[in-house]
């Protein structure tokens, strides 16, 4: 790891300026994402700006149809919020399950919104809920949001602030995970929202991405068996060591129609 | 029995506080004054010429002391890593010992082969400026996987190596196993491989040299199973200093598995640099070198066939292996796949003829050596693999063609036809344990349960032996060994009666400063906290060999044992003066010497402090003092065995393996201490299911290992596992002193096969006929699929 500056600033202003006066300075939350690649030196950010002193991050609000996140959320407490579990089971559900205790006990809803990571579990759930991102210049809608590999929709320096997931009538996700690393080898979220059923897949391919195929056919029957004789092509999916992209194929099935089956 | 913290007792570890609470002393925590650090510069290719290296912009970096170079090892002389085995080949040829310089010169052959080694003031600087070393690679064809190696016209590992081979070894009569096989009713052949596995101890290894110029004394802190033989071969053989010139210290150590074994080239190179730089160097292996650098374990690719007669019964054995041995002969690497494997190949079953052939082949991969179990597990999954297949293949019940083959209890002292004799065993009471324990009965009922949860559920046993407490030196003397493997024990009695013990055997995890207390306290009737065992410092203890092999308790203890003997005997002269009394008429026990049958008695103590204090004594015919110092020298292996049952559950839709119980029955001799005997049960049984559903360590055709982070290569997690069933039925071992046989590696060697077993069970119904280790997911779904394929068509 090469040396850095570290800045730990009070206001989101701070923090914002900071990172726009150093060129690759970088946002740090958990760090569970960016120091493994420091540690490697496959990122070597000449400053970090810890986001861990700035007010009023780290709430959990739940109005009418919204359940709105802060950035600086850990996995853990969005896991073990009785607020979140009332309203989205599965959202909780999903943070229950990422990584392991350590992980999520310093991992935060916004650094895995703005990392990206193809294997994450939270993309699935803020495009299986159409959730909207809120940041410290404007709003982005889960749908436009993540572009590609480790590609999102946000500007150079612009800071997540919270996530707003609408309410669903049921949902669920279903996650395979990778053996050693625990993240998603697929994860399947599936959700019957206001505006209709949503599929979203992680794990699977370059980015988190909907079946309009699935959705349709749950659209028609919202049963297990409505998702029979319906593949993704594995062409364009993930492979490697711990699944090929035929695997990845067959098991967004799997992981489909067991988040139908769970749904709630 | 006389004491309750004696043989048998479930005494709780005395080693457990100082680790609990953080205050382990291991190898990275030594910190000397002065202290400079070290980072080596590692080949990124499997195989390539070193045209050059330049070190100037490393040498100019900050706080830079030296960079280091196969050069500079060539021009002072150090000697190259020494393999201590021989092992020849079929014609009586001897194996290819190819030279292994401390580091490269002229040529890299693996991913992680150190080409230069920079010391600064800090460990940063020492990482910038290895950053900075320019090396000119010229990358040659590579051997990185065993498959590969076999192939005609493969790379050449190295050039006096034809074909990679470095040895073409057999064992058994091959014209009794040839009319075997020609009346054999059956035939069963199985082609199998045994997945590479790294050994990830817990703590990676360190080294810390020091040089003191003023005395010419050399100190090595080291992350070692054996400082002794550490010693040895760095004053014989690479450092070449004497050995009252050089004290080596293995402080605590977290886990070995092995891997520490043996003489790795930075040991040397701390002390070397210390000597040049005039400061003490430290190198500390981060985790991503570990998985490169650290000795590897199995890589087997083996063809077997088992001859029956029409109702079952073994007649023949016949097997073909080759095994890794990795670009550089480790320490022991030869005896894994030889002497440690094929003379195994018997197993627990009365096999009239076996004839096996080895050739061990050069990789260009890190070493491979002993792992856990080193041949056994490797001879246990081969023939119980076959086992069942014959089982299956024949129509018989799994159990009762094992019972059918097994050596009966009155077979005992059992000659095999693989050079061991077994001394005791019981393979039935085991197996009728194990079966007892896991509820064979039920098994039905459990299948059918699983099945309406829609899940496959399948069943698989082992019945095993192994060979430990390596071993008698005269024996291995003539298998090539170059050194002898007897254990050395001091035992120290004090003039108030605690007593310090220090023995060659060496605790990285094991208990030993539990057990072998209890062997003071049995014996001498003292209580454990009056005992302190001391291990892993060669300027402390006498002598000894280390531990590996399972050989601690059989070897270590029974050298502690005679020491024991000599002491409880000197006390006798001492209490009969006291008690006046002729020697022959005192006796001690439970801590008292007392003259037989009176009430006058001398309390241990009491005749401790009388031989420091020897106002009142025998001083004409007994010398002062009370500590004896013994060597021991085994008569035979130790041949603990038993059975292992495993049930799992497979998801057909996803190909997931879960584990549902592990029943196991062991028979490992007198158990001192039933909790850390379970213990060590356990901790084998989670790298054994490791092995055989999550680990593997994967090289690629151009020697690169493409799975070597945490991310990639699966360890075993207690979520992984069940709740193990550890049961035992003890035979008494009849040639040593305490009975014991061994425990450290039964788990890792009965375990895989069993799982592999249960898998195939499960799948069966489907049509899946094999599954290599590890059963991924992905495997397992992909074996389903083509049986449905192959079924549909
Ligand atoms: C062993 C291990 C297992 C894991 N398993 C899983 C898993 O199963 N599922 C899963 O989803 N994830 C997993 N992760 C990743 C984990 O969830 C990370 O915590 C998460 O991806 C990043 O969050 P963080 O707070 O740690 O971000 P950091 O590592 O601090 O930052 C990540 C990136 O986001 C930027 N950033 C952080 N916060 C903000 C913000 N508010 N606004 C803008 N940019 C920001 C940073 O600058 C950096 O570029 C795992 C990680 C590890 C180490």
């Amino acid at each position: 790891m090469k040396d850095f500056e570290f800045h730990r600033p009070a206001s989101i202003k701070d923090a914002v300026a900071l990172v726009a006066g150093t060129s690759g300075a970088k946002y740090l939350a958990g760090g569970q994402s960016l120091l493994p690649v420091m540690k490697l030196d496959l990122a070597e950010p000449p400053a970090l700006v810890s986001l861990a002193r700035l007010p009023g991050l780290a709430d959990i609000r739940v109005d009418g149809g919204t359940v709105a996140i802060g950035a600086l959320c850990t996995h853990d407490q969005v896991a073990r919020s009785a607020d979140v579990a009332k309203a989205i089971p599965a959202l909780a559900a999903l943070a229950s399950h990422i990584g392991d205790a350590q992980v999520r006990n310093r991992g935060t809803l916004g650094g895995s919104v703005a990392h990206a990571d193809p294997a994450a579990d939270y993309p699935a759930a803020l495009l299986g809920l159409g959730a909207t991102i809120v940041t410290d210049r404007g709003k982005h809608a889960a749908d436009s949001y993540f572009k590609g590999l480790f590609e999102t929709s946000l500007a150079d320096g612009e800071l997540v602030t919270a996530v707003h997931f609408p309410v669903p009538r049921r949902a669920a996700y279903a996650k395979f995970a990778h053996r050693a690393s625990k993240y998603a080898v697929v994860g399947v979220f599936v959700a019957e929202t206001a505006g209709g059923v949503r599929v979203a897949i992680t794990g699977a391919g370059a980015t988190v991405f909907r079946s309009a195929a699935m959705e349709a056919a749950l659209t028609s029957s919202m049963t297990p068996g409505a998702l029979d004789g319906i593949t993704v092509p594995a062409d364009d999916l993930n492979a490697d060591a711990e699944a090929s992209a035929e695997y990845r194929a067959h098991l967004i099935g799997v992981m489909a129609k067991r988040a139908v089956a769970a749904l709630r | 029995m006389g004491n309750a913290q004696g043989i048998g007792a479930a005494v709780k570890r005395k080693e457990d506080r100082r680790f609990l609470v953080g205050r382990g002393q291991y190898t990275d925590d030594v910190t000397l004054p002065n202290q400079s650090f070290a980072v080596f510069v590692r080949s990124p290719y499997g195989h390539a010429k070193v045209n050059g290296v330049d070190a100037k912009a490393a040498l100019a970096a900050p706080d830079v002391l030296a960079v280091l170079t196969g050069a500079d090892v060539a021009a002072d002389g150090l000697g190259g890593i020494p393999c201590g085995w021989l092992v020849k080949s079929k014609d009586g040829s001897n194996m290819v010992e190819p030279p292994h310089p401390a580091l490269a010169q002229g040529k890299v052959r693996h991913v992680g082969d150190p080409v230069a080694m920079v010391i600064a003031s800090t460990k940063a600087a020492a990482k910038a400026a290895a950053a900075l070393v320019e090396v000119d690679y010229e990358p040659l064809p590579a051997a990185g996987l065993l498959a590969n190696a076999i192939a005609p016209g493969a790379p050449q590992v190295w050039d006096e190596a034809p074909g990679n081979v470095c040895f073409d070894w057999h064992i058994g009569d091959p014209a009794t196993t040839d009319a075997a096989f020609a009346k054999a009713a059956h035939v069963v052949e199985l082609d199998l491989v045994n997945n590479r596995v790294a050994p990830n101890p817990m703590e990676p290894r360190a080294a810390n040299g020091s040089f003191d110029g003023a005395n010419d004394q050399y100190t090595l802190y080291t992350t070692s199973q054996n400082p002794h033989l550490t010693r040895l071969l760095l004053a014989a053989f690479t450092l070449k200093v004497p050995e009252h010139k050089l004290r080596v210290i293995a402080p605590d150590v977290g886990g070995g598995f092995g891997s520490k074994i043996f003489h790795y080239a930075e040991e040397l190179l701390v002390l070397w640099a210390s000597r040049r730089v005039g400061r003490p160097v430290k190198w500390t292996s981060d985790r991503m070198e570990a998985f490169l650098t650290d000795a590897h374990g199995r890589d087997h690719i083996s063809n077997a066939k088992l001859a029956l007669d029409a109702d079952g019964k073994f007649l023949g054995l016949r097997v073909h292996t080759y095994a890794a041995m990795g670009a550089y002969l480790s320490t022991f690497a030869p005896a894994v796949p030889t002497y440690l494997y094929a003379t195994l190949l018997s197993g627990p079953y009365d096999f009239p003829a076996i004839y096996a052939e080895v050739k061990a082949i050069f990789t260009n991969t890190v070493a491979v050596d002993a792992y856990r179990g080193a041949g056994r597990p490797e001879a246990t999954y081969l023939l119980e693999r076959l086992v069942e297949q014959a089982a299956r293949q024949l129509g018989m019940d799994r159990v009762e063609l094992r019972r059918k083959n097994l050596i009966r209890a009155d077979q005992f002292p059992y000659q095999t036809q693989v050079a061991l004799q077994y001394d005791i065993g019981d393979y039935q009471a085991t197996l009728d344990l194990a079966l007892a324990q896991g509820d064979y009965a039920g098994y039905p009922a459990r299948a059918a349960a699983s099945k309406a949860n829609g899940k496959l559920r399948g069943f698989g046993m082992s019945t095993y032996i192994e060979a430990c407490g390596i071993a008698p030196s005269a024996l291995v003397g003539a298998l090539g060994a170059r050194a002898g493997l007897y254990e050395a024990a001091n035992v120290r009695v004090h003039p108030t009666g605690s007593v310090t013990v220090f023995t060659g055997t060496h605790s990285h995890g094991q208990g030993h400063e539990t057990t072998f207390a209890q062997l003071i306290a049995d014996r001498l009737g003292v209580s454990t906290d009056q005992v302190e065992v001391v291990h892993g410092d060669t300027d402390r203890i006498p002598f000894g060999m280390g531990t590996y092999g399972s050989r601690s308790a059989s070897v270590g203890g029974s050298a502690i044992v005679k020491a024991l003997d000599k002491i409880v005997d000197k006390g006798k002269k001492i209490a009969a003066h006291l008690l006046e009394a002729s020697v022959a008429d005192v006796e001690f026990k439970d801590g008292q010497y007392r003259v037989v049958g009176t009430d006058r008695v001398k309390a241990f103590g009491e005749v401790a402090f009388a031989a420091y204090v020897p106002h009142n004594y025998p001083i004409e015919t007994v010398e002062p003092g009370l500590e004896e110092s013994a060597f021991y020298d085994p008569k035979n292996f130790t041949f603990p065995g038993g059975t292992h049952l495993v049930e799992v559950e497979i998801d057909p839709e996803t190909g997931v393996v879960e584990v549902a119980s592990v029943t196991i029955a062991d028979d490992v001799g007198v158990i001192i201490n039933p909790m850390i005997v379970d213990g060590q049960a356990h901790g084998g049984l989670a790298q054994g299911i490791g092995q055989a559903l999550l680990e593997e360590a994967v090289y690629d055709a151009e020697g690169q290992l493409t799975n070597g982070t945490y991310m990639g290569y699966c360890m075993p997690r207690a979520a992984d596992l069940p709740n193990f069933k550890v049961g035992n039925h003890v035979t008494a071992c009849t040639h040593n002193p305490l009975g014991v046989k061994g425990v450290g590696e039964v788990g890792a060697i009965g375990v895989p096969p069993a799982v592999i077993n249960a898998v195939l069970d499960a799948l069966a119904p489907l049509g899946v006929t094999d599954i290599s280790m590890p059963a991924t997911p992905e495997k397992v779904w992909r074996a389903i699929q083509a049986a449905r394929a192959g079924k549909g068509a």
